[in-house]
This record gives structure tokens, sequence and C-alpha cells, in this order.
């Protein structure tokens, strides 16, 4: 069985790659995997420059760094600190399905500009028949919206953007 | 058949679920905990929903968190796995009423098996032998002897308000359990507030023998035979197989329909496990049911050619079992140890942490049922086994010759682990010989304990 060559890659592949190195460089990846049909890359990180690897199709690493190990309880899903974008974000405290008023004839809850104090609802998410309304925790104004009414989200999930 | 069900547990059980789903055609929904979030096999489940953060109360066990997955994942089922919620009555009631199969038996059985009172009055019922004793708590010295009398000693002298061995103390003629029944009430008053004790049997060095059942929604119910699970280290499982070994074939067959009578009796469906504790003359005693798919079912698998997960969908969507009594067999001999993250010079305490390297047994008769890689990082907020390495071949000595040859090759490094203690066990005359009792381990292979 050939081995494929490590050789050049094409020139469309060399954008790809720097496109990929990039992304790497600006979320602080350690490794990333991709695979398309037979063609597989690996990049890691930590080499004086990122090595490609074309090879076989084995099975894929894991993509991301594996989660942090915490010896104490793991924090509520409590607002995470600003990003890079200077935003805060408030994430699911529940699984359930995103609600973005009171009843569907209302008005939403907030939308961009709005502004929220901690105690502000922002949305309810229903589980099990249970209409849970849900507390900014933070105070600013919404940037974002990042789910549509009715949306099913998940534990920590992404709901709104806030500018503190 | 069920299009979409749902994956209420996590880890080894919930990949062989999603196994199941993907060979009947059916969708599978897995839920996780932050700490799961970036485990691999989640990616063979057709979604994986996240339900909470890592500590099990707040996701795994909140029944509103699992019930609104399922909702959200649009499930017509749900596998509970075993732990967790499987065997929570009011968990398979929620889920009836939110319309949602719960695959398992009915919260009715549940309970009906799941009460020790009522166990025993199903037992009895079901003419299955019980571990001989008073009929509740002894009222004087006098009963207490004629009950001696009646079943033979040695006796266990129980606190009725004591558990996990705390309150018990075994007596061998009249004259210590007279003692016995004295120091025992003033005992139990001190520690538990409560005199009262009762009398049983003392099972010497017993055997614990299980039966793998499963039964339809159409009264058929079946035996796949049995597991000796005797090799234990503090109530907890090592090793388990098929068939127990030196058991008499009469025997066999008696200990399998007794847990099928009792079954029939309990109007049980789905899958289940009738255990019994074994005496050194192959008399049976019936001990507790549990209502479950079990760790060990993938040594009743090997034997027998079923797959058991998948029969419990079948079931649970309404279909007959496919086989009758007679066309069960049991070939070979299958065993199967538990290799938990444990540091075995450290009090067995959980070993969490990355696995640097892993390299798997392979050959003929070789399975492993887990969820680890290479690289992947014990959480240590869950239970500390990592994976099932079973063995099928003709016969137990060559059962035990190739986990032999399994355990030599294979290497996990990052974490400590229970091997070399299974390999200590595989290589001991004890087991060899087939002649293992619940507390040999213990006696022979593992430091006493500081407990």
């Amino acid at each position: 069985m050939s081995e494929p060559s490590a050789a050049s890659p094409a020139p469309f592949d060399l954008d790809r790659l720097q496109q990929l190195i990039e992304l790497m460089e600006k979320h602080g990846l350690s490794e990333v995997s991709l695979r398309r049909g037979q063609e597989q890359w690996r990049l890691r990180r930590g080499s004086p420059a990122p090595v490609m690897m074309s090879a076989a199709p084995m099975a894929p690493m894991p993509a991301a760094p594996p989660p942090p190990m915490a010896s104490a309880s793991a924090p509520p899903a409590a607002p995470s600190a600003p990003k890079d974008d200077g935003l805060l974000v408030i994430k699911a405290p529940t699984v359930g399905t995103f609600y973005s008023a009171q009843t569907p004839e209302d008005p939403p809850f907030v939308s961009v500009g709005s502004k929220v104090s901690p105690q502000t609802t922002v949305c309810l998410i229903e589980a099990m028949k249970v209409f849970n309304p849900i507390p900014a925790e933070v105070a600013g104004t919404i940037a974002e919206v990042l789910v549509k009414n009715g949306d099913a989200v998940e534990y920590g999930q992404a709901l709104f953007k806030v500018r503190p | 058949m069920f299009q979409r069900i749902l994956i209420a547990n996590r880890g080894e059980i919930a990949l062989r679920i999603i196994r199941a789903c993907r060979e009947l055609g059916i969708e599978s929904v897995a839920v996780c905990s932050e700490a799961d979030r970036n485990t691999d096999y989640l990616r063979l489940a057709s979604n994986a929903i996240c339900i909470g953060p890592a500590q099990s109360a707040q996701s795994y066990l909140q029944i509103k968190n699992i019930i609104s997955a399922a909702e959200i994942g649009n499930v017509e089922a749900i596998h509970p796995g075993y732990g967790f919620l499987s065997e929570n009555e009011h968990f398979a009631e929620v889920c009836r009423s939110c319309n949602i199969t719960f695959i398992g038996p009915s919260p009715e059985a549940m309970a009906r098996v799941g009460d020790k009172v009522s166990a025993k009055e199903l037992a009895k019922k079901a003419q299955v032998n019980l571990v001989p004793g008073s009929d509740g708590l002894v009222e004087s010295e006098d009963e207490a002897l004629a009950i001696a009398g009646r079943i033979g000693y040695p006796v266990l002298i129980k606190a009725t308000a004591g558990g996990g061995g705390k309150g018990m103390r075994v007596a061998r003629n009249d004259l210590s359990l007279k003692d016995g029944l004295k120091q025992a009430a003033l005992e139990a008053e001190k520690a538990f507030n409560n005199a009262g004790v009762y009398i049983e049997k003392y099972i010497e060095n017993p055997r614990h023998v299980e039966v793998q059942i499963i039964a339809d929604q159409h009264g058929e119910v079946v035996h796949l035979w049995e597991r000796d699970c005797s090799t234990q280290r503090r109530h907890q499982k090592l090793i388990e197989e098929s068939p127990a070994p030196n058991l008499p074939q009469s025997v066999r067959e008696d200990i399998c329909k007794a847990a099928v009578r009792l079954i029939q009796a309990a109007e049980y469906h789905n899958a289940g496990t009738v255990e019994f504790i074994v005496d050194s003359d192959n008399q049976f005693y019936f001990i507790e049911v549990n209502a479950r798919i079990q760790v060990e079912h993938p040594v009743t698998e090997m034997v027998t050619g079923i797959d058991l997960i998948q029969q419990q969908i079948r079931v649970a969507a309404g279909e007959p079992l496919p086989w009758k009594q007679r066309s069960v067999p049991c070939n070979g001999a299958a065993i199967e140890v538990r290799i938990n993250a444990e540091d075995p010079e450290n009090d067995f305490r959980g070993s969490p942490g990355k696995i640097t390297k892993l390299r798997i047994p392979g050959g003929p008769g070789v399975r492993f049922d887990s969820h680890v890689y290479e690289g992947y990082v014990i959480p240590p907020y869950y239970d500390s086994m990592i994976g099932k390495l079973i063995v099928h071949r003709p016969t137990r000595a060559e059962a035990i010759a190739c986990l032999r040859r399994c355990l030599d090759e294979f290497v996990l490094e990052g974490v400590k682990t229970t091997i070399p203690l299974l390999k200590r066990i595989l290589s001991h005359s004890t087991f060899v010989e087939g002649r293992m009792h619940t507390t040999f381990v213990e006696q022979h292979l593992v430091s006493k304990d500081r407990s």
C-alpha cells in the first residue's frame, strides 16, 4: 500500500493551512484534527511550526483540549468573564425550551439595546411544563440575542451577550 | 419500534446502548454533564445534550433535566442504563406520565421486587427458598433457641436497625446464642436506639450466584442462565463469569427455574437479575432482585449469543421474545474482569486523570466494553470503572488462559488501575479451581481493610 506523500500541498491547501494556523493561535488551540473523506489533517502546536500530516484514515483525536479537572465543586453556569470583545455571556442554567416572552402575544422580555440589572428576567426556559424565569445575573445592555423563541437549549448554552 | 431513544446515563453503558440503537436503526440522544462534554462516544449518538454541571445530583440524577432533554430531543423512550435513575420508581412513573416509554419494568413491578418485605412475600409465593430465620424480631431467648434448633447452627444475630455489616454477630451453639443475644441487644440499643434483633442462618463462605432473566409484555419469562459473581472486594464485584463453575447441572436448572417463578409472580417485564447465595452444600437462598440491566451483562451475552440491550429495547417496544426457554444455549465459558481506575496500593482510592497510553488486547473471543481512549481524562465525579474486559472460550481453563494473556498485553498508563490485583486473582488456586466465595479476595489477596 503506497504511503500518502508528505510532499507540498496544492496552493489551495496552503491558504487553508495558513487560516487554520491563525485560528489555532487566536483561540489558543493546541491540536486540531480535520477529516474529509480519505483526507485527514492533524495540526499540533508546541513545536516551532505546526506539523501537517496527511495520513490514511484513523480514529479522530479529540478536537479540543480536555476539560480541566475540578477537585472542588464546579462553578454554576454563571456569566463568563469578559471575552475578547468585552461582552459578558448569559448562559442557560438548565436544559429546555427557550421562550423570549411571557406569552406568544407579549413583547419579548429583552432585545438588543435593553438595559438589564441582575434581577431582570431575560427569558423563560421551559422544562417539564414548568416555565422557569431566567435572571440576567449581570448588569448592562443586551448586545446580542443568540437564540430564537422556541429553540431547544442545553445546560450552559450561550443565550445573550451583554455589554457591561 | 422506536424512532428515537434517550440514554439517561454516561460512560461505557451509554456507549453500549448507543451501539445497540445504531444496529437497530434507532436514533439515539445522549445526555452529558459539563464534565463529560468532550467524551468521544457522544459523536456516535445522533444528538448530545448537556443537562447540567459535573455533579451527578445536578445532572444525571436530576429527573427534570432528563425529561426536559427527552422532550427537546423528541424521543419516544428512555434507556436508564444501570445505576443513576435505573431503579428509581418515581422516574419510571414520570416517564409514563409524560408518555415516554421507560425501557425497564413498570414502576409497580419495580416496587414489588425492590421492597425487601414485598420481595420476600413474592419468594414465598413462588416457592423460592429464603435464608431461613426468625420471621421478624426475636422476642425471647426461648424463641431464639427454638429457631436455632430448627434452622441449625451457625446462626447470625442481626440488629434490625443495623446495616452494612454493623450490629451482626455469629453464634455457633446455644451458649453463644444466649450470650450473643444479650450483647447484641445492648449494642443495638446504644448504636441505633433500637434493641430489636432477628436471627438468620449464617452461610459461611457463600457464593454469589445470580440469574439473568428477561420477560416480554406478553407474559413470557425466560432465563438466560446464571452468573457467578463471588470474586468481590468489599461487596464490589471484580470478576463475573458464566456458567457458575462446579455447580451441578441440576442445581443450575433449579436456581434458574426458581428465578423465573419469582419474576412471574412479580408480573415483571424487561430484563432483570435474581440474586442468590449458595452454601457449601449447593443449597441456594434468594437475596434480592436487581430491576435493571447490570454491569456484567456481557458475560451472559457471550454464552447465549443474545444481545441483551437490543432485546430490552424490543421488549419495551412491545415485541414478543423471539425464543423459547429450550432454545437458550449456554455455550462455552465467559469471564469478565472490571478494570477500575483505582490505586491498589492506597486502599483502592480513585485514580482520576489522563490516560496517556492505551493498548487494548485482541484475538479470538476477546471483547472490551469501554468508553475510554488514549488522551481521555477520567473525571473525578463518577464511579471508577473505566472498562470491562470479557473473554469467551470453549472451556473455563481456556478462558482463564486467554484472560491472563489479555491482561499481559493490556497497556494503560497515566492512571492507576486494578489490573495487577486481577492478574493475581486469576493465578490464585481458589479462582483457578473454581472454589470462589465472597470473601476469598479479602482473605487471601489484599491486606486487611482498615475499616
